[in-house]
């Protein structure tokens, strides 16, 4: 497949798929903490936490952009601490991208982890505590698993996604090939040069086949985490 | 081997105020819904945390209040059986029959295992997945779990009540065994008279939150003053099989007279429990002849209860004490009063189980 696509092309794919990848990744965790918050504890200002994780969603991603680049910009509050402290820098880099992804998908995975949490049976994690699982033990042996087919649902849909995001990586991190430019921002930049509009063509053909193949591989992978259940 | 039980807990108009002790063995906790069963046994687990209390396990203090002393459930060793078995969907029968022993600080040995998996009869369902398993099954699985992590008491909150007759009838010689065999004080919440009559040593009745009567299953079935109303119950006593009659029949001695029964194949000497149903019981005031009845038992009027239009007339057989529920209009008739001399026709006779 890699062989049909010129050498900017499939750089831009494989661009896309890394940083969808790192993105889902590293926002599991974080969206697995905020779903089991949200499902399980109860306090005051819980609307207002879940209205937050739920922006990105409703927000126009240039305005997501936009606050990343004033708050992760070498010159903001956190990107310039970053730098300095971590040697950490997000703009025009594809770890920039990958923030941008990671945030505009949350809401996705923290959904379908929470629907997954709130679905399984509170009465079983009673009955671990009545047989010695402490807090941890239960939320490793038992929480968990049981919303296996809620994360991989949810780290699937959000990658997906992911892959389409363009508003809010362009604005953060600028539209640089072989760093930013992923498969959406390729087809943008195609489409700037007179006659791009084959090598657009090209690229929405592979993104229409890309978003198939991940949406079924993540019908496919839920059934299975939900029979493994 | 004992439960100190003392609890105040205030949940919008329900008020449970309860104390009671148990000696060990099994402690039914007998009511109808709304009594507050499960809030005791939930209490005592550590799922409820409840207003004012104390609760003590051989001993070993798991809550009081006034000490500001709260074991959380993990760190109580007090397994509960639910109604609902709650399996772990995502493990083996044997990763969720194993789960509380991985999880015990003395752990039962590999015999201990083998003894249970064969005493539950579990030896075929090891590699399988909860989810394919029938509610009897179930519910034996959710009791080697239990058992398996060693606990220093049993909480079982009606474990029969989702399974029909049939199953129920599967389970209960297992934990009749179980009971017999492991010595681990158990509370046993239920509103089956058969369960209780059958499994209980001890009966805690409960009403409205509050401890309604309390004392041993010989006693507490036939007082007629803590069953009064309640549906209607019956001796439960022990005897010994005394002897095999050549016409098929088999004697039972027990301490103020015997029973002839259908025949037992069980050895001379073997200790039964045995169960008179209050309703199974015509009395007369004098003996009767020729009658189809094989068991006829000289006894004293005890105490008498009217409730509606019957009465629940207790007789005091020897040192045994039976009860028989007969309609206010006999009684009225044949004058039943307390010390009259009475005959009990036993119509049928119930071996529940071994004695012990």
């Amino acid at each position: 497949m890699i062989e049909i696509l010129s050498p900017a092309e499939s750089q831009a794919l494989l661009l896309s798929l890394w940083v969808s990848g790192v993105a889902v990744a590293c926002a599991l965790p974080f969206a697995f903490a905020t779903a089991l918050l949200l499902a399980r504890a109860r306090f005051a200002g819980k609307t207002l936490v879940d209205g937050i994780v739920h922006l990105p969603l409703v927000l126009p991603p240039v305005a997501v952009g936009f606050l990343l680049l004033m708050a992760f910009g070498t010159r903001g509050p956190l990107g310039g601490w970053l730098l300095a402290h971590l040697g950490i820098r997000f703009v025009f880099s594809w770890t920039g991208a990958a923030l941008a992804s990671a945030l505009i998908t949350f809401p996705l995975q923290v959904r379908a982890i929470r629907l997954a949490l709130e679905a399984s049976d509170a009465g079983l994690g009673e009955a671990a505590r009545t047989l010695g699982a402490g807090a941890l033990d239960r939320l490793v042996n038992l929480t968990a698993p049981l919303a296996l087919p809620g994360i991989v649902s949810g780290a699937i849909t959000a990658f997906a996604a992911s892959l389409g995001e363009f508003g809010a990586i362009i604005t953060f991190v600028s539209n640089i090939p072989g760093q930013t430019q992923t498969l959406p921002l390729a087809i943008y930049a195609a489409l700037q040069i007179p006659g791009g509009e084959a090598e657009a063509a090209r690229l929405c053909v592979l993104s229409i086949l890309l978003a198939l193949a991940f949406m079924t591989a993540g019908e496919f992978a839920t059934r299975v985490a939900r029979a493994w259940r | 081997m004992s439960v100190e039980v003392f609890l105040r807990h205030r949940r919008g108009a329900f008020v449970l105020d309860v104390a009671f002790e148990t000696p060990g063995g099994v402690t039914a906790l007998f009511g109808p819904s709304g009594a507050g069963k499960t809030s005791i046994v939930s209490a005592i687990a550590g799922l409820l945390r409840p207003q004012e209390g104390r609760i003590a396990v051989n001993g070993r203090v798991l809550l009081d209040t006034a000490a500001r002393l709260f074991l959380p459930a993990e760190a109580r060793r007090t397994a509960m059986v639910f109604q609902d078995s709650r399996l772990f969907p995502h493990m083996s029968v044997e990763d969720n029959l194993l789960f509380g022993w991985r999880r015990a600080k003395a752990k039962a040995d590999a015999a201990t295992i083998a003894h249970v998996v064969e005493l539950l009869g579990l030896d075929g369902l090891l590699g399988r997945r909860p989810r394919g398993l029938s509610g009897g099954e179930k519910s034996r699985v959710a009791l080697g779990r239990a058992l398996l992590a060693s606990p220093d008491m049993l909480l079982l909150d009606e474990p029969l009540a989702s399974l029909d007759a049939a199953r129920r009838d599967e389970i209960l010689p297992y934990l009749e065994k179980l009971a017999r065999e492991t010595r681990l004080p158990m509370l046993y919440v239920s509103h089956s008279v058969e369960e209780v009559a059958r499994l209980a040593d001890a009966i805690v009745v409960l009403q409205d939150g509050r401890v309604k009567a309390q004392g041993s299953v010989f006693d507490l079935l036939t007082d007629v003053d803590a069953i009064a109303g309640a549906p209607p119950l019956g001796a439960v006593f022990e005897a010994t099989l005394a002897g095999q009659r050549t016409d098929g029949l088999s004697l039972l001695a027990f301490d103020g007279g015997s029973l002839t029964v259908t025949k037992l194949s069980r050895p001379l000497g073997a200790r039964l429990r045995v169960r008179l149903r209050a309703e199974d019981i015509m009395l007369a005031c004098e003996e009767p002849r020729a009658i189809s009845a094989n068991n006829v038992l000289p006894c004293i009027v005890g105490a008498v209860r009217a409730h509606g239009d019957q009465a629940d007339v207790q007789l005091l057989c020897g040192a045994t004490k039976l009860v028989a529920r007969i309609t206010g209009a006999s009684r009225a008739r044949l004058g039943l009063e307390s010390g009259v001399s009475a005959f009990a026709i036993v119509k049928s006779v119930t071996v529940e189980r071994e004695a012990g």
